[in-house]
């Protein structure tokens, strides 16, 4: 207890000793640290960069809606065998029909059809547009609404009517300031009325999301043809989504003519499929970012280890003096040990830091909202302090068991 | 009776040899004497002079000082004795080149957990003792061969030792400034200290008051100095 006591009562002047010894080797020190620096640097970075896109995907993810479903033929995540999925049979406009009809427990339902069209206004034109078919619901699927004009109404649906709905950025990219209610665009060869704009959803890892155009389903079809491949959106309350699944299932199941010993020949697809696919890749790039700065600080921890051991050497004199006048063996370790921990540590803090601006850096770079984790500040600075524990410990091990007699002589 | 040497043999292992460094030695020296050890050199002095200071322990035989069997201590016990019992005073000052005179001074006074404040005042004394006070906040090399030896005198000092233990202190000094590095250990010995000095010069040794001579490790003239 008493040695514990004097211990304690020792580490302001083994700080003080560990700072006089590595101001004296500025230049030095500065490179020793280089290794621990970088490691911890790079370990934050990463880390926030991940936390930052964890945090911007799961909420751009929240947009398709927890509780909406997409029946396809594809599963958004395949495992294993593509083959398996190709000879399916597509989801026809027959197949939404028998949704519509029978699964009560969806509240919302809109077939969606897609293609992809020159469109012009004037003398403008822009080629590559997505153009997307389906009805009055989708603005509840699909979690749109629009910032000016209407949506698509049922009657519009009913009717095949010649109108559409514009995504921000073609509206803006077709009218610039003007007001595009009510003027006449082409989609393809075809004139339709624009009848609203969409709110802006912003951008998904840059990809635009506004750039599309929605008219009704009928007039897709009629203008494009009947038999494309379809998607059909479901959507209910959170606590009725199992059994909305259920449902579809049963009748899809019945429709397709799939038999009982068959697993399911489509896919019903949600939100979730892709957020686990997100966590099990950001898992795999936590550990990379673990085995990357664990090299470093290995690296760095080497560094220390090899620059101690030289300030060892050098220092043989002064050990051998300290002790004279009666330095313990527990001195002599604790004073080199505090050494290692101060020189890793400071490499630790400027780590930090560093970590913290770049860290913020490219938060802002890609446009991604969050800040530097405590978790991984302190995990910089547990990191370092270990290292430095690791590193320095044979070093002043050596220190501590030099012979007095022989450090005095050393020259 | 502050050292009481008893039948003590020192014997180096170089490669297959055997060295016998000290061969039975037996020696006695009391509080407040001031002894000189001479010798050539391979004579055994700066062993004798080791194992008195606790830097080195006997192959065998005893070593009392100050009432306390030295044999058998531990690395720390040993540390602690040196921290506490003996002054030590080198031919090369041995002083931490990187450290201001003052903290030199200070440093023992680290080793026994003195509080910073009382250390300071300490050390302070010490250096007005030897007469370097205006010189506490400059290191080594900013100060003379025989200010240098006075702050490692001051440094011996510090902890009050039973024993002031000087190799050659003034081996490296030209002979006026070790004349007032003697002049120094005269003055503390007529203030009570107990010094042993280990010097192979006979205008050294005359000053003292007992020469001890030492030849192939062992005692071959222990006398008083008229």
């Amino acid at each position: 207890m008493a040695t514990l006591n004097a211990f304690f009562s020792h580490i302001s002047e083994y700080l003080l000793m560990a700072w006089q010894a590595l101001v004296s080797h500025k230049l030095r020190s500065f490179l020793t640290t280089l290794g621990i620096l970088i490691g911890v640097t790079t370990i934050i970075t990463i880390w926030t960069t991940i936390e930052g896109l964890n945090k911007y995907v799961f909420g751009q993810l929240s947009n398709i809606g927890a509780s909406t479903v997409y029946v396809q033929k594809y599963p958004w995540v395949i495992k294993g065998d593509f083959w398996k999925y190709r000879n399916r049979k597509p989801v026809t406009y027959k197949e939404y029909q028998a949704l519509a009809q029978y699964c009560n427990s969806a509240e919302h339902i809109s077939p969606e059809v897609f293609s992809v069209k020159t469109i012009r206004y004037k003398n403008k034109k822009f080629e590559n547009i997505f153009i997307i078919g389906s009805n009055q619901e989708y603005a509840y699927t699909a979690n749109v609404a629009p910032e000016i004009g209407r949506f698509i109404t049922e009657l519009d649906v009913h009717y095949n009517r010649y109108v559409c709905v514009l995504g921000r950025e073609v509206a803006d990219q077709l009218f610039e300031k003007a007001n595009p209610l009510g003027k006449k665009i082409f989609i393809g060869d075809r004139k339709y009325l624009v009848i609203g704009i969409l709110e802006r959803k912003g951008n998904f890892f840059g990809q635009s999301m506004d750039n599309f155009i929605i008219v009704p389903f009928g007039t897709f079809r009629r203008v494009y043809g009947g038999h494309r491949e379809m998607r059909v959106a479901l959507s209910t309350s959170p606590e009725k989504l199992e059994e909305m699944k259920d449902q579809i299932r049963s009748i899809l199941r019945r429709v397709r003519k799939v038999p009982p010993t068959k697993e399911d020949d489509f896919a019903i697809n949600q939100q979730d499929m892709l957020t686990d696919l997100y966590k099990s890749l950001t898992t795999t790039l936590f550990a990379i970012v673990f085995v990357i700065g664990g090299i470093s600080l290995v690296v760095g921890g080497i560094g220390i280890m090899n620059i101690m051991l030289v300030s060892v050497a050098e220092r043989t004199r002064e050990i051998g003096i300290r002790k004279a006048i009666g330095a313990t063996r527990k001195n002599i370790l604790s004073q080199f040990l505090f050494e290692a921990i101060v020189i890793s540590s400071i490499g630790g803090f400027i780590g930090i830091v560093f970590g913290f601006f770049a860290g913020n850096v490219v938060l802002s770079q890609m446009s991604l909202s969050g800040t530097v984790s405590l978790t991984s500040i302190l995990i910089g600075f547990g990191f370092s302090g270990f290292v430095g524990v690791l590193a320095g410990f044979y070093p002043a091990y050596k220190a501590a068991s030099l012979n007095p007699i022989d450090s005095l002589r050393y020259e | 009776m502050l050292i009481h040497v008893e039948n003590l043999i020192k014997i180096y292992q170089l490669g297959k040899v055997q060295v016998k460094a000290l061969d039975n030695i037996n020696l006695t020296i009391d509080r407040n004497e001031y002894v000189a050890v001479m010798g050539p050199s391979g004579s055994g002095k700066s062993t004798l002079m080791n194992i008195i200071g606790c830097l080195d322990v006997p192959t065998s035989g005893r070593y009392i000082l100050n009432d306390q069997d030295v044999h058998n201590l531990t690395d720390d016990e040993l540390a602690h004795i040196r921290n506490k019992e003996i002054g030590f005073v080198f031919q090369t000052f041995n002083l931490l080149p990187r450290a201001t005179a003052l903290h030199n001074v200070e440093l023992p006074l680290i080793y026994n957990g003195t509080p910073r404040s009382k250390r300071r005042e300490i050390a302070m004394n010490m250096l007005e003792r030897v007469g370097l006070a205006d010189r506490a906040n400059h290191r080594p090399n900013e100060l003379s061969g025989g200010q240098r030896q006075r702050v490692a005198i001051a440094r011996a000092l510090v902890n009050n030792p039973s024993l002031i233990l000087a190799d050659e202190p003034t081996g490296n000094l030209d002979s006026k400034t070790g004349e007032e590095i003697m002049q120094i250990f005269n003055e503390l010995n007529e203030a009570g200290n107990t010094i042993l000095l280990v010097t192979h010069e006979e205008d050294i040794a005359r000053q003292t008051k007992r020469i001890i001579r030492l030849l192939d490790g062992q005692v071959i003239k222990d006398e008083m100095n008229q």
